[in-house]
């Protein structure tokens, strides 16, 4: 698919926003304003933009513990999740669900997750959804299961991933493997190091590609989104990435080499080549691209103010939202 | 007598019991951290709670056993060589995480000796890191033990402290049968007194951390530190409470909380989870059944509200049962009934 001057600046936008979001809550959790338990994406953007560039409203995604970038990439409202992980009233879960759980359902966003492999089961029962519809004369909707190498040795994943296939449902597995199922490295814990083979062996299309190449996992998720959308069925994407910051902020990241991290940022920062390949191809500028920068740092900056200013739940709020009989 | 956080008491009781018998394992996600790492640094975590530290470079990867995150698998594994004859200690590395795995432990391992005809032992430990107040939000803060309490065969032990801690899990690993560990996150670093020798501290034998004569206050894990300083402000007031921690939840000192209540005449019981089907409504009902003569007023349930826990610091502040909530309850009881 060709993608024309203005997409792929939107396309920037995207990614730029959640690396500016990513690196802006580095530097405010170091505050010590923010609370909980944060897990960063800033490394991986070219994965959840290049999967859900093609998504509408109508496709669903289930998202992992480090779902800023899913919920960012699906079209969430920004200044609505850094309220929710400042625990604010205002924010899009109410304050109630923080960094972990951001969900966005008039988005398709059907929730980010703390427990790995919780997310792929659902995502089947959304696909299962899409099915019905589509059988009934509705457009062929997808589902998006994202996970990372660390959900792929859950049995939970497993089942989803067999019975997407029995069903063959528009379901579409994306494992974002960068390299460390927390402090464990994915070299150790994936068995067969190989998760695209392990996907194939489920009886489905499964595809290994450069998570920093946007170009790539986009043309990756176009070859799985005609097939699901067509009623081809379920695939899997293999994302190769890394990230940036630790298992959540706060990790020591002792399993990791000296420099490992600042080497990466040299040589695999999706942001630096996707910038790379479309100003020397001449259709944008890099001036262009550093308005957006600027844009995107203005936007980050008065959701990080607005969040600060905005109140609280009350008490109330405690016993809302739930069937509760005392 | 050295002072150690709950942490290091229990990372004490793990080497201990470790260097004792050849047959103890660790196993779980990241215990020592680090496997395929670029590092090379081979003890890259010692847990995510920093509680499996050292044990790695001690004792080695065979006993020591980092797995890929497979609740199922550890459980299920574990559970497997305990039928095989060693006595693992699995982590899981939260509580909530045992919905994962759930299947194993209530279905498998509990079931075991008594479904077998007595001719099994599983002698497994679970240690979890449970509990509220970290803004970890709803699935990483739960206070499910009330939960296992509730399956027969299965033993559930909720350390208040670093001393019972350190005991208590040692009394664990020593049990022919499974016992679910739970280890309040907000407990970590809190210190106490810890012997440095092994010792016992026996199940089903609750600890009279308070002495008094107006109400008997039974508080589980972290919400004993909490009775505590709603007793002393209490104090102050003269009105004074017998403090009873049961250490563990299965089995039950049912005799210890009964004759305090036969003394007192009043009970509030103090639970971090929510209230139905819960320890604290188990323990009300000891008292309206074994202990109605001894009631001189209903008992009270202070407990979290029945919600899910909520993220945002406002919400989970009036979640979690504080001291002021303890302390006004113990007033009112008083305060009626005098």
């Amino acid at each position: 698919m060709q993608l024309d001057q203005a997409r792929l600046l939107e396309i920037y936008r995207r990614m730029q926003t959640i690396r500016e979001f990513e690196e802006r809550l580095h530097v405010e959790i170091a505050t010590g304003e923010i609370p909980g338990f944060t897990h960063l994406y800033a490394g991986q953007e070219a994965v959840a933009v290049g999967v859900c560039a093609e998504l509408t409203d109508e496709d669903y995604i289930v998202s992992t513990h480090r779902g800023h970038g899913h919920c960012i990439a699906k079209g969430c409202d920004v200044p609505g999740m850094m309220l929710e992980i400042y625990g604010r009233r205002g924010g899009l879960c109410k304050g109630k669900g923080g960094s972990m759980h951001i969900a966005d359902f008039d988005k398709g966003m059907l929730g980010a997750n703390a427990i790995v492999g919780g997310g792929p089961p659902l995502a089947v029962g959304a696909a299962i959804a899409c099915q019905l519809r589509r059988a009934g004369g509705g457009a062929g909707r997808v589902s998006v299961a994202f996970g990372g190498d660390g959900s792929c040795n859950q049995g939970t994943v497993f089942e989803a991933m067999n019975l997407a296939v029995v069903l063959g449902v528009p379901a579409i597995f994306v494992f974002e493997n960068n390299g460390y199922s927390e402090h464990t490295g994915a070299d150790y814990a994936v068995g067969s190091k190989d998760i695209t083979a392990r996907s194939a062996a489920f009886g489905m299309p499964a595809e290994r590609v450069d998570g920093s190449d946007f170009f790539a996992v986009h043309a990756a998720m176009q070859r799985a989104l005609t097939r699901a959308r067509s009623g081809g069925g379920p695939s899997t994407i293999e994302a190769m990435t890394t990230r940036f910051y630790g298992h959540f902020e706060g990790d020591p990241q002792n399993y990791r080499a000296k420099g490992e991290v600042e080497q990466q940022r040299a040589t695999m920062d999706c942001l630096k080549r996707f910038r790379a390949a479309v100003t020397a191809g001449g259709c944008i500028t890099a001036a262009e691209l550093a308005t957006i920068d600027r844009e995107v740092h203005e936007q980050i900056d008065a959701a990080v103010r607005a969040a600060r200013a905005a109140p609280m739940p009350s008490e109330a709020d405690l016993t809302s939202d739930v069937y509760i009989s005392y | 007598m050295p002072q150690l956080s709950m942490r290091d008491a229990i990372n004490q009781a793990l080497h201990q019991e470790m260097e004792r018998d050849s047959r103890v394992i660790v196993l779980g996600e990241d215990v020592s951290g680090g496997a395929g790492g670029t590092s090379g640094e081979r003890e890259a975590s010692g847990g995510i709670f920093g509680v499996t530290k050292g044990l790695l470079p001690r004792f080695g990867a065979g006993r020591v056993i980092d797995t890929p995150i497979s609740e199922s698998a550890i459980i299920g594994a574990a559970a497997g060589a305990a039928l095989a004859g060693l006595r693992p200690v699995a982590e899981l590395m939260f509580a909530d995480f045992v919905g994962v795995c759930m299947d194993q432990i209530y279905n498998q391992v509990a079931k075991f000796r008594y479904m077998f005809g007595g001719k099994s032992t599983c002698p497994l430990v679970i240690r979890m890191a449970m509990g509220a107040g970290m803004n970890m939000g709803a699935q990483h803060s739960q206070a499910i033990y009330g939960l296992l309490t509730a399956i027969p065969g299965l033993k559930v032990v909720v350390p208040s402290n670093a001393r019972d801690a350190k005991g208590l899990l040692i009394e664990a690993i020593r049990d022919d049968d499974p016992v679910v560990f739970f280890e309040h996150k907000a407990l970590y670093p809190r210190k106490a007194e810890v012997p440095q020798e092994p010792y016992r501290v026996r199940f089903g034998e609750a600890s009279l951390v308070r002495e008094g004569s107006d109400a008997t206050v039974v508080a589980i894990g972290r919400m004993v530190v909490f009775a505590e300083k709603a007793l002393d402000a209490l104090a102050r007031d003269g009105i004074s409470c017998d403090l009873i921690d049961p250490r563990s939840t299965s089995p039950l000192d049912e005799e210890t909380i009964l004759e305090s209540l036969d003394s007192t005449g009043r009970l509030v019981v103090v639970d971090e989870s929510p209230p139905r089907c819960s320890v604290a409504a188990d323990i009300a009902a000891l008292a309206a059944t074994r202990g109605f003569s001894s009631l001189r007023a209903p008992v009270m349930q202070i407990t979290a509200p029945h919600t899910p826990v909520p993220f945002s610091p406002a919400l989970e502040r009036a979640y979690v049962p504080g001291p002021q909530r303890i302390e006004a309850a113990v007033r009112q009881l008083v305060g009626t009934t005098r």
